[in-house]
């Protein structure tokens, strides 16, 4: 009962707030109302049970990702006036980009053939009292091994493409040596000098 | 009493709610009163001593100027956003204490990933402040809450793993069972903060980055921003802020007492100290914490952002992740391995 009430109100708040990072205009909010669905989505991953990914989509989506996202969008200076004037021009490729995906998902949800069995049973944890964090780590660490070593790799190489990309080292500019920091000492930075009164240095 | 949590189930966990949210609420209320105390004293002067006897009056003094001064929302700001952002932040802060057990059995929510939720609430932590930040359309909240968020996020990579190498140790990520995982027959010795001592330090200091207290304030340098991403704020919503940064030192010092503590573990598994409740252990260990929080602030110097930067991604998180690695080795090569 009490779970039906919470999926009730999960599904319609992450729908509602998909629809708003469509719709709204501060692209700053977007982001927000982005961040909310991502939320309610793990709400329910909670409710199906499935505790360890609830966790991992807040974490990894909401904690690091969207505030990425959050802080490239905040930078930008966006000029809303122009935003809207090319809206005029672009709405017919819109609209018709819109109405293929329609299309498509209404060909492929038409014919497709739902179990009846699969809308009854709700998913429940596995009976033999393994928690579902133990159950990935076990099938990702031994029948899916390769794979996830394949995802880690692909993962190192957009990162090492990324600081490619961004990093560059320019002639002339002095940079800091923090063993030499660590290492001064005041007998290579001061110098005490007994000075008379009434006379320079 | 007993006869009653047996005859109404939800007895018992409405008396941990409310015990907790209660306890959490006059714990800062303590923390304003007793840090300023402290300070005073490791500054040889008085502290608060007007309102009430040796000033312990001073808190609810503070709240009542809080509350009863006028809100003010800029002008430029953007409104909903300015006004959510305190609630967010305050209501993720005190949600942390849903996992922490203050006792055994003692929890508002015994659940399988406590530790990912800890996790996952602090990361969420970044939105109250990043919001406060650019709602309040002006600068220097604006780049106070770009250096919390870099910070926070930072550091929050080198506590993924130290906890790590706690749960490598422990075998679970539920937080009782880790306070059990602790409970050996070497007593205090047994508890984590002696097998992974470098891991403790790392945590510790990292908790003051990931809490933005001094000696890495720099979200809050008044010297150059003003007072950081709070500038804007007034009256009720500021107390809202500052709430949360004091909730979050509290539970910091708690997961740090259960994580490496020993929770509410007595030190010695001998008479005298079996008579003591695991509560007061647990307060007595949580509140050291929040002494050794207090002494930081006042003896240490602020950090510069750089170095900041450079401690928290060239120095902790290579030697966290050497610990993790060294860890799961001794474990795995000593057959002690958790089941």
């Amino acid at each position: 009962m009490i779970a039906t009430i919470f999926f009730y109100l999960f599904a319609a708040v992450a729908i509602a707030s998909a629809v708003m990072v469509v719709t709204a205009r501060n692209p700053v909010h977007s982001v927000l109302f982005l961040i909310l669905t991502f939320f309610n989505a793990a709400g329910l991953f909670l409710l199906l049970g499935a505790e360890f990914l609830a966790m991992m989509l807040v974490v990894v989506y909401v904690g690091a990702v969207a505030v990425l996202f959050l802080f490239v969008v905040m930078m930008l200076d966006v000029n809303f006036v122009e935003l809207r004037q090319g809206m005029l021009k672009y709405w017919p490729i819109g609209a018709v980009v819109g109405l293929i995906v329609l299309g498509e998902l209404a060909l492929a949800l038409v014919t497709w053939n739902i179990n009846p069995n699969a809308l009854v049973t709700a998913p429940v944890a596995a009976a033999s009292g393994v928690s579902n964090t133990e159950a990935l780590g076990l099938l990702l660490y031994t029948r899916y091994i390769y794979f996830f070593q394949a995802a880690g790799l692909v993962l190192l190489t957009a990162m090492i493409g990324a600081i490619v990309l961004t990093l560059r080292h320019k002639a002339n500019v002095k940079r800091q040596v923090i063993a030499d920091q660590v290492a001064r000492s005041p007998a290579t930075a001061v110098e005490i000098r007994n000075i008379n009164p009434g006379q320079g240095i | 009493m007993n006869a009653w949590f047996e005859t109404y189930p939800w007895l018992f966990p409405t008396f941990v709610i409310v015990g907790i949210l209660a306890g959490v609420l006059i714990s800062t209320a303590v923390l304003i009163y007793g840090e300023r105390k402290i300070w005073a004293a490791v500054h040889m002067r008085r502290g608060p001593n007007v309102v009430g006897p040796w000033g312990v009056l001073q808190p609810i003094a503070d709240f009542l100027k809080f509350i009863l001064k006028e809100s003010m929302v800029p002008d430029g700001a953007n409104k909903g956003v300015f006004l959510i952002a305190p609630l967010v932040s305050v209501i993720l802060a005190i949600s942390a204490w849903a996992v922490i057990p203050v006792n055994d059995g003692w929890v508002v929510a015994n659940i399988n990933v406590g530790i990912l939720y800890l996790l996952a609430v602090s990361s969420l932590g970044v939105y109250g402040i990043i919001m406060a930040g650019w709602a309040s359309n002006s600068k220097d909240p604006f780049l106070s809450a770009l250096r919390a968020a870099a910070q926070m996020i930072s550091y929050e990579v080198s506590i993924g793993f130290v906890i790590v190498t706690v749960l490598l140790c422990a075998g679970s990520l539920n937080l009782t069972d880790i306070v059990h995982a602790q409970d050996s027959k070497w007593g205090m010795f047994g508890w984590y903060w002696l097998p992974l001592l470098p891991m403790f330090v790392i945590f510790f200091i990292s908790a003051l980055a990931e809490t933005n207290r001094p000696p890495f304030d720099l979200a809050e340098a008044e010297s150059e921003l003003v007072a950081g991403y709070m500038v804007e704020y007034s009256s009720s919503l500021f107390l809202l802020q500052f709430l949360t940064e004091l909730v979050a030192i509290l539970s910091m010092s708690s997961i740090a007492a259960v994580l490496f503590l020993g929770g509410w573990l007595p030190p010695f598994n001998v008479a005298p100290f079996t008579w003591v409740p695991g509560l007061v252990w647990f307060l007595i260990k949580a509140w050291a914490v929040v002494l050794l929080f207090s002494l930081t602030k006042v003896i240490v110097p602020r950090y510069r952002y750089d170095q900041l930067m450079r401690l928290g991604w060239k120095v902790f998180l290579p030697i966290s992740i050497f610990y993790v690695v060294l860890v799961a080795g001794v474990l795995v090569t000593m057959g002690w391995l958790p089941k």
